[in-house]
């Protein structure tokens, strides 16, 4: 019978939850790395048991963890402690290092600031972690201060894509008020060289050369809060999906809006529909209904939280537009909670689940595709994000 | 042997109890601690000093003899009781608040 573990990030630590198919009765195991903000959990789609994860903290900064046995124990690749002393350190796999050699990086070194003046990229942590569909020792990094980084040995040495960040338009790159981190890749399928990212506060990037070459996707985003609202780049994106079948199909939380494109990124239209506020964090597809998708409407960029504090996920079986509140099985009074960006997954089992965390700890599952929904732990420290993996 | 004792979560990095004891030869200083220390658990490489400029992180401080010692440069000598092994050398994640 098949099982789900989902893999989840807290700011003090992170914990695997794994069930059988029916998804009604829990293990969980954890905290891992206790006391430690786990940004993100992932694990390959080559081998669901190779897992990584990024660990940081603002005393000790970036640790990479690597798991071979689906959780149970983990190890910092090529930082294994040494038989003796004197052996040269291994030791890089949280080596995360800008990329401007004149061969194969830019010599670019500055965004933009919060107050309009150039700032030098500075690596502050691995927001995003996604591993190859086809190896497992290959794995992109989305990191804080925006950049991409690659693996190909399991995490042991990491390389920047330094195309993204060099390609032009990153003089105009500024921090979001949570930072400038890139948070989402997205590969594609039927296209090993494709890779959509999004960055804060910069938009959405595309490359169909496996990362050499890389252009702005935003056309048709619409951003009142910056003075040009139609530039090609300075979009808040919040988050993307995508359904692994649909080639050219996109969807996009922006800071405000809800967003779909059909053509690759090339142009984006709104389908925030009757969206009861279209500001939020999260969206996802459904695994076997490729129009279907998910959002979790947030009050406002000034209220992080869900309206008239009830937590709603929103639904729409039509690609956007037409969305349905699902309440079934979550709080509907007194709830104040946020979702961040990365806190939303859905398995693949025939009946698909939704996974969504909050900020107050709380992960919730519905095994039924959002029409019934029940808490799978309530009081995990604040939930930064969860995927799920669909075991056989 | 210089002693060193590592913040608690640093210790749980290196799979470590208690202080570890490091093999310098030569002058013994900063550097040439946290070198030995690297060397010899790579895993704390960039954990307390930058991987690139090895300058030390922000929030962590070092102590020895009752003083701190992080604003020190990273070659001068340390007190002879640390390289003697008489006293630790000690790396401090900084009371800095948090969440």
């Amino acid at each position: 019978m098949s099982s789900v573990r989902v893999l989840v990030g807290t700011r003090k630590g992170a914990f695997i939850l794994t069930s059988d198919g029916k998804r009604e009765q829990w293990d969980i195991s954890g905290p891992h790395f206790a006391g430690w903000e786990m940004y993100h959990v992932k694990g390959s789609p080559a081998d669901p048991n190779r897992l990584y994860a990024s660990q940081t903290s603002g005393w000790f900064g970036q640790i990479i963890q690597r798991s071979s046995d689906g959780g149970k124990t983990w190890e910092t690749p090529g930082g294994e402690k040494m038989p003796s002393p004197g052996s040269m350190p291994a030791g890089a796999s949280n080596k995360f290092v800008y990329d401007t050699t004149p061969e194969t990086g830019k010599p670019l070194t500055t965004h933009q600031w919060y107050d309009g003046t150039q700032h030098p990229w500075e690596f502050k942590r691995v927001w995003h972690l996604e591993p190859s569909l086809t190896d497992p020792d290959t794995v992109y990094a989305g990191v804080e201060d925006a950049a991409i980084f690659r693996t190909t040995d399991g995490a042991t040495t990491w390389q920047e894509l330094a195309g993204l960040r060099g390609h032009g338009t990153g003089p105009k790159w500024q921090p979001g008020a949570g930072g400038m981190g890139l948070h989402t890749i997205l590969l594609e399928p039927s296209d090993p060289g494709r890779i959509y990212i999004a960055i804060s506060a910069a938009g959405a990037f595309r490359t169909d050369d496996a990362g050499k070459t890389w252009k702005p996707i935003n056309r048709g985003l619409k951003s009142s809060y910056i003075p040009d609202p139609n530039a090609e780049v300075g979009h808040c994106v919040h988050h993307m999906a995508k359904h692994p079948a649909r080639t050219n199909v996109l969807f996009m939380q922006k800071h405000w809006d809800v967003m779909r494109s059909d053509d690759a990124g090339e142009s984006w239209h709104e389908v925030s529909g009757n969206l009861p506020t279209d500001f939020g964090f999260v969206i996802d597809v459904h695994a076997h209904e490729p129009e279907t998708i998910y959002v979790v409407p947030i009050k406002s960029d000034s209220e992080h939280f869900p309206l008239e504090g009830k937590l709603r996920v929103y639904r729409s079986r039509t690609g956007g537009n037409e969305w349905e509140a699902l309440t079934k099985g979550l709080p509907q009074r007194d709830c104040y909670v946020n979702v961040l960006r990365d806190a939303m997954a859905v398995d693949t089992l025939d009946s698909c689940g939704v996974y969504f965390g909050t900020t107050g700890g709380q992960v919730y599952v519905s095994p039924d595709a959002g029409d019934n929904w029940a808490p799978i732990v309530r009081d995990l420290p604040a939930v930064l994000s969860v995927e799920v993996q669909t075991l056989p | 042997m210089i002693r060193v004792i590592l913040p608690q979560h640093l210790r749980t990095l290196a799979r470590v109890e208690g202080e570890v004891q490091v093999e310098v030869e030569g002058v013994v200083t900063q550097r040439s601690v946290l070198d030995a220390l690297e060397a010899r658990y790579p895993m704390l490489c960039g954990t307390i000093r930058d991987h690139v400029t090895q300058k030390r992180r922000p929030f962590v401080r070092f102590f020895a003899c009752g003083e701190d010692l992080s604003h020190e440069l990273p070659d001068s000598p340390l007190p002879v009781a640390v390289a003697r092994g008489a006293e630790p050398f000690l790396v401090v994640g900084a009371i800095a608040g948090g969440s």
